[in-house]
């Protein structure tokens, strides 16, 4: 409630600020818009599974405009990304969320559903394409340009990079491909062990999903009933190489073998947010663990140093782009039924984009880390140690 | 092995004084415990003392351990804290690392660290740099894994060699708040050592990052880990026949290493030889080397500090070969006479 009063005395106050016939047109107050709506979301498919999630979903006009918020913020924020490393104040790797890889992204309905499907109080780990995650886990737009621009003011100090980005609970960010996932069924077998009813939520790609380490893992966690989601985010493409050409068998909702799978619309936040809760369930009544595939699309190449063409039709991204984007569907819907405004969207449009352009500017004047932090954080709760430089004669400090 | 009897000569005397006084009371003596044994107690107390520890491995639970090193354990703690693992070192070497960052204390135990090749990724990958980036264990079987862990910032390796250096170094790794590499010596399983009084209370753990001087002596310096000491103090008690001094080094600790006590006692004895059982090449001995060359020590040395070492080849099967493959005694004895020119 707070909330929404917020969002419609910012929409008054922006639209106050332009001209007088647009305050009058937008100064409705809350009970001109449906408070809530239900939508058919689509079916999915099972695996082992008796019965799946509901195929319809409840979203109230709070939550939609968060939805949206987010989705617009994570969208924003790796557009700006791109745009700074085309600028080459961002080196190295960057593995974009929008659109998957980087821009257009459909991922982003993935990470605001899943966080939607879950507490925060739960735990989620993932691959290296980390910076939606990063923000649906509690960091700010600030902290992940800035730790991208590798300064100080990063979320991990401007030590991690693009690929170690971490929050409470949210274990990044992990450059290994695969190598996450036994990881994450160590933090279920942890949930499980100190019982407080918490999950963990373990995702890779469909390029990893043919990882050995993760058919160990798949094993553990079923023998032990480790309360773990495996998701499998599907965007079609490994790096250059399509699915078709890298697995025998594509249906990676079914390759857990023993463990329930269900396949996920994943352009759909509802879709998204309705099995993620459906999975969390079967993990919370001890059932042990639970595999879903997320389908959604990868608008950008694999990462910044790929045009992502070479491999596939620029016609096959343009009808993607056009027809399953997640953030024009879910604006599609609330404001067929009434349930936001376009001048209000637009409003968080412009908020979003001013948040963005504040912590690009906080992500490029901010220093870079000082050196004498170069050797710390090496072990942790330790007494402080000499490194040896360079040379013989150059002994560096480093502490915990 | 000498210096330690002479300690428990006087701590058995002084024992015996109080037990004439006051006979009812018992207090325990020095006992003969051998590594194995020393590491059960670590892994026992540590597990009785923090909820937070547990158990995961190949064997650990039902079987009792494959060298039976966790005897007992799965009696005692049950499913949750003693867990048997299927043969997938990659997949439960990542659960382990997974469980530690989600703040519980995992000792995850490889069969043999060849096995540990196959999980190194999650050891060096995801365990050891972790804390770095977010700015925030095994038994050897055919070959030392010393040097490859020891590359690494990040890890702490250690290297037990007695059954006091077992359980004090196990229970130190296990206390760690990092992730340690526990270099065990299949080997010495069975080997019996006296355990001193204060090795046998709960409390008992050995600093991470100290090496040990196990004997003194005036005209060369030994230093050693694992096994090999064992070696070391046997050649020297040849050698002391002959009038020649070693003094022994037990390193207990590979990384951090303690280069310190090193560089006195080569400032000392003027003479410097290192001997491990792992390869030549990049091995703890080279680094021990440079880190002489490159310290105060350098201007003491007498003769230049040679290493003795396994040979440079795969370990062979037969046993003759496989014996001759990792220093003898005889081969100790003979650098030092080289060494000292005698």
């Amino acid at each position: 409630m707070q909330k929404m009063l917020t969002i419609i005395s910012n929409v008054l106050r922006g639209s106050a600020s332009r001209n007088g016939t647009r305050v009058v047109v937008s100064a409705r107050t809350y009970a001109d818009f449906t408070p809530q709506a239900t939508f058919d979301i689509k079916k999915c498919d099972l695996h082992r599974l008796e019965e799946g999630p509901p195929q319809q979903a409840v979203l109230t006009r709070e939550e939609g405009l968060q939805y949206y918020r987010t989705m617009q913020t994570m969208r924003r924020m790796e557009l700006k990304a791109d745009q700074l490393y085309k600028q080459k104040i961002i080196r190295g790797f960057c593995h974009l969320y929008d659109g998957q890889s980087l821009t257009d992204s459909s991922q982003e309905a993935c990470a605001v559903g899943i966080e939607a499907g879950i507490n925060l109080t739960d735990h989620l780990i993932t691959a290296y394409r980390a910076h939606g995650y990063t923000l649906t886990r509690g960091g700010t737009v600030r902290e992940i340009l800035a730790e991208l621009t590798g300064r100080r003011g990063g979320i991990a100090k401007g030590k991690g990079g693009s690929m170690h980005m971490y929050t409470k609970n949210f274990y990044g960010g992990n450059g290994i491909v695969g190598a996450q996932v036994p990881l994450g069924a160590g933090v279920a077998l942890a949930c499980k062990y100190q019982e407080k009813n918490e999950l963990c939520v373990c995702l890779y790609g469909d390029g990893a999903a043919n990882q050995g380490q993760i058919f160990e893992t798949y094993n553990m966690a079923s023998l032990w009933k480790l309360p773990c989601i495996f998701i499998c985010e599907n965007n079609k493409y490994g790096m250059g190489t399509s699915v078709e050409r890298a697995a025998a068998s594509t249906d990676y909702y079914k390759r857990g073998d023993f463990i329930p799978g269900l396949r996920v619309d994943g352009m759909d936040v509802l879709c998204v947010r309705e099995a993620t809760k459906f999975a969390a369930e079967h993990c919370r009544s001890g059932k042990g663990p639970i595999l879903m595939e997320l389908q959604t699309y990868r608008y950008h190449g694999h990462s910044m140093s790929d045009p992502g063409i070479s491999y596939r039709t620029r016609e096959e991204i343009q009808e993607v782009r056009s027809k399953s984007d997640p953030i024009s569907m879910l604006k599609d819907r609330m404001l067929n039924n009434n349930m936001a405004s376009v001048e209000e969207l637009k409003e968080i449009d412009v908020e979003v984009r001013k948040e963005i352009e504040d912590a690009a500017q906080f992500a490029t004047t901010d220093p870079e880390p000082p050196l004498d932090d170069l050797c710390n954080h090496l072990f942790y709760n330790d007494p402080p140690i000499e490194v040896r430089g360079t040379n013989p004669w150059t002994k560096l400090k480093s502490v915990s | 092995m000498a210096s330690l009897r002479c300690f428990l000569r006087s701590g058995r005397n002084a024992v015996s004084v109080i037990l004439r006084r006051e006979f009812h009371k018992t207090s325990p003596a020095a006992l003969q415990v051998t590594v194995r044994d020393a590491l059960n107690q670590a892994m026992d107390e540590e597990l009785e003392r923090d909820e937070r520890v547990f158990l995961l491995g190949e064997e650990v639970a039902q079987y009792d351990g494959a060298y039976k090193v966790s005897r007992g354990l799965w009696k005692k703690y049950g499913d949750k804290r003693i867990i048997d693992t299927p043969i997938t070192e990659m997949g439960f070497a990542g659960i382990a690392v997974g469980a530690a960052m989600a703040g519980l204390r995992p000792i995850c135990e490889f069969m043999t660290f060849n096995f540990s090749m196959q999980a190194i990724d999650q050891v060096i990958n995801s365990a050891a740099k972790t804390y770095y980036m977010s700015a925030g264990v095994a038994a050897q079987h055919s070959q030392c894994f010393a040097a490859w862990y020891g590359h690494c910032p990040g890890l702490k390796v250690i290297s037990p060699w007695s059954a006091e250096d077992a359980k004090g170094l196990l229970k130190s790794a296990i206390r760690d708040d990092n992730p340690v590499v526990v270099l065990e010596n299949e080997l010495m399983y069975g080997v019996p050592f006296e355990m001193s009084e204060e090795a046998q209370s709960k409390d008992f753990t050995i600093p991470i990052g100290k090496a040990k001087v196990e004997r003194q002596g005036s005209h060369i310096t030994l230093v050693s880990h694992s096994r090999m000491v064992g070696h070391c103090l046997d050649a020297a008690a040849v050698l002391a026949k002959e009038g020649i001094e070693c003094e022994v080094i037990n390193l207990r600790t590979i990384r951090p290493m303690d280069i310190d006590t090193i560089e006195a006692s080569v400032m000392k004895t003027n003479h410097l030889i290192t001997v491990e059982g792992g390869w030549p090449q990049f091995g703890v001995g080279a680094e021990i080397c440079a880190r002489i060359m490159e310290g105060q020590a350098f201007n003491y040395l007498d003769a230049p500090a040679i290493r003795v070492t396994g040979v440079d080849i795969p370990m062979p099967y037969a046993k003759i070969l496989e014996d001759h493959s990792t220093p003898q005694i005889k081969d100790i004895i003979f650098s030092v006479k080289k060494t000292l020119n005698v």
